[in-house]
């Protein structure tokens, strides 16, 4: 697999953003917020943590990627597109009838994206249940990385999960939490207070590493510090910017669930120009990220 | 009782020769369960069980001992067992998840459906006590909805072995199937009127008494007592075709049309619900297909209660004689 320096990850991540703004417009429906705070999370796992093929999605040696929180999955399907596994056009079929790009990913349409998901709280079970087959049963080398939402945190289901992890000392499983702060229906400590959530994880018999889930080369480096730790599954806490990149969608969780154009706030740019606004951002980002590598 | 002289009894269905008899040895369907873990562990080392804390009875116990390594414990939650199982099967294995059919696939719908039906995961579903026979636990534990919910659940297979050999039966098959089976077994004890040599496949029901007055068509340890039934009221010169629908989904639409279009009334037997069972699934095929008159012995919308297996039935109105009953009043209606 070819090395990325982090300059080029970074200009990758805000190339994943763009489409993943485009891919929106397109749908007319979709999840915004946590995509974009996303993007550097899965740069950073498609173009180097993961050891994987796009030519061969079912290669048995490939590590496994589970996303949990499915409603994401505009950012899996762009760092998908970018490492290869399908056309970037084909992303403009997102949410259309016939689409291998179902609104919530479906493991038997799209090859690569592992398992199905949606409904949160059962991604962390099926990786623990990966995870328990691969050192327990099978001695495989491959490793079971988990994106979960903050909000999933408030399912029983993921408590079980962790659970059954710590007590099976899974050390191939890493869970990456998209810490942004928000859910549909407000912030996640109105909602339904989540802190602190490394004593939880640490209670559970977990190994917690927090970071800046912006900052690339932090992610790496998480990653690869669990692969050190033995005997506990590891939890990368990552803290994001739902929204990252455009202006008038960072931290604010009515943008959950929203894609560009569809209706504004007071204060927000009209809704016909909120796409070319975002996208307008995102090259001004690029062109600061190009210029600093010169 | 002993057995009728004119008795239509298929003999191709190799029923007990103590079908009738007073020693005829009675074992829980979830024996069957067991003994069925342990030959598809032996044939096929993919194989691996679950279960919720419930392993002596849900007979899971059996797997734990000759394959500890492939047996994994996961405590009082059966959500996570649901997808633990998908994640399993995602890595290769063939899990089965043991559990009351109370809480699986009860407690955990949504995880079945999404981590096991739409991903077409191969994880096989063991629901143990199921039906008001499970006696003194009372309703919380006696679980009447299972087959509705997993019935309507696309790409799900629905199983309801008649006695503990074919639910070993059962179990091996589910375990050679590739896809989603939910395997549903009861507490009691009840007759073993099967024997090795009876047919079983998936897919497939079995005339077990031919007959040309009336079908009942019955799932479950329930198919005994249709049996006896069907026994009784040949004494009375109706001749009582009985089929044996261990396999709820698919269901054998050719097996129940071809016996309907010769005695052209139906009763429908099951130690479930009414709404969403295995009658249910039989007379939405036959209102499209061939209409009969229908009485249908099952549980009429309520929830069970506490007491003796054998005295819930009667109270529930699931044996013999009610069977009789809906038998004589489904023939009153024939034209």
């Amino acid at each position: 697999m070819k090395e990325y320096s982090i300059k080029e990850l970074e200009k990758k991540a805000n190339e994943i953003r763009q489409d993943i703004i485009t891919m929106l417009v397109k749908a007319g429906s979709g999840h915004s917020a946590g995509p974009l705070g996303m993007a550097d999370v899965f740069t950073a796992l498609y173009f180097n943590v993961l050891k994987h093929d796009s030519k061969n999605p079912n290669w048995e040696e490939r590590d496994r990627l589970i996303l949990s929180n499915g409603h994401i999955c505009p950012v899996r399907y762009a760092a998908m597109a970018h490492a290869g596994y399908f056309p970037v056009q084909e992303l403009d079929t997102l949410r259309k009838f016939g689409s291998r790009l179902q609104g919530h990913p479906e493991r038997e349409r799209l090859p690569g994206v592992e398992t199905t998901s949606g409904p949160l709280g059962s991604g962390l079970s099926q990786a623990a249940g990966m995870a328990y087959v691969g050192k327990h049963i099978d001695k495989t080398t491959w490793r079971v990385y988990c994106v979960m939402s903050d909000a999933e945190q408030e399912c029983g289901q993921t408590w079980e999960a962790a659970m059954f992890a710590g007590k099976n000392k899974l050390d191939n499983l890493v869970a990456l939490i998209d810490r942004n702060n928000i859910q549909i229906d407000g912030f996640t400590e109105d909602v339904m207070p989540l802190e602190s959530l490394k004593a939880k994880y640490e209670a559970f018999n977990w190994h917690v590493l927090e970071v800046d889930g912006h900052n690339i080369e932090g992610i790496i480096d998480a990653c690869n510090q669990a692969k050190a730790i033995h005997q506990k599954p590891t939890v990368l806490i990552c803290h994001t910017i739902p929204g990252k990149g455009v202006s008038f969608m960072e931290n604010d969780f009515k943008w959950h669930g929203t894609p560009p154009g569809i209706s504004n706030m007071p204060g927000e740019p009209a809704k016909e120009d909120q796409a070319s606004i975002a996208l307008k951002e995102l090259r001004t980002l690029q062109g600061k990220i190009e210029s600093e590598q010169e | 009782m002993s057995l009728n002289k004119n008795s239509m009894m298929n003999p191709k269905a190799y029923l007990s020769e103590k079908l009738f008899q007073d020693d005829i040895e009675k074992v829980p369907t979830r024996n069957g369960y067991g003994e069925g873990l342990v030959l598809a562990g032996e044939e096929n080392e993919q194989v691996v069980v679950l279960c919720a804390d419930l392993t002596e009875s849900t007979r899971s116990e059996a797997f734990q001992k000759k394959f500890p390594e492939r047996f994994i414990q996961v405590g009082v939650a059966e959500q996570n067992m649901a997808s633990l199982a998908a994640g399993m099967a995602l890595a290769g294995k063939v899990p089965f998840i043991s559990s009351y059919a109370a809480f699986s696939p009860g407690r955990n719908n949504e995880q079945i459906r999404t981590t096991i039906a739409i991903n077409n995961t191969n994880v096989k579903i063991a629901g143990a006590h199921a039906g008001v026979s499970v006696g003194p636990d009372g309703a919380t534990h006696q679980a009447l909805e299972d087959m509705a919910l997993m019935r309507v659940m696309p790409r799900m297979n629905v199983i309801y072995p008649c006695d503990a050999i074919e639910a070993k039966k059962a179990t091996l098959s589910a375990a050679r199937m590739k896809g989603p089976v939910y395997l549903r077994f009861a507490r009691a004890g009840t007759p073993q009127f099967t024997t090795e040599k009876t047919p079983f496949q998936i897919g497939k029901a079995e005339v077990f008494q031919e007959g040309k007055d009336v079908t009942i068509v019955a799932c479950g340890p329930l198919v005994y007592e249709a049996l006896c039934a069907a026994q009784e009221l040949e004494q009375q010169n109706i001749s009582v075709e009985v089929i044996n629908n261990h396999t709820i989904k698919p269901l054998d639409a050719d097996t129940i049309l071809r016996s309907l279009k010769k005695t052209k009334a139906l009763v429908t037997v099951e130690e479930h619900q009414i709404a969403g069972g295995m009658g249910s699934a039989v007379v939405e095929m036959l209102a499209q297909r061939f209409p009969v008159p229908v009485e249908m012995i099952g549980v009429k919308d309520r929830f069970g209660e506490s007491g003796e297996p054998s005295e819930l039935l009667d109270a529930f109105g699931l044996s013999c004689p009610h069977i009789m009953q809906a038998v004589q009043r489904v023939l009153k209606r024939k034209s």
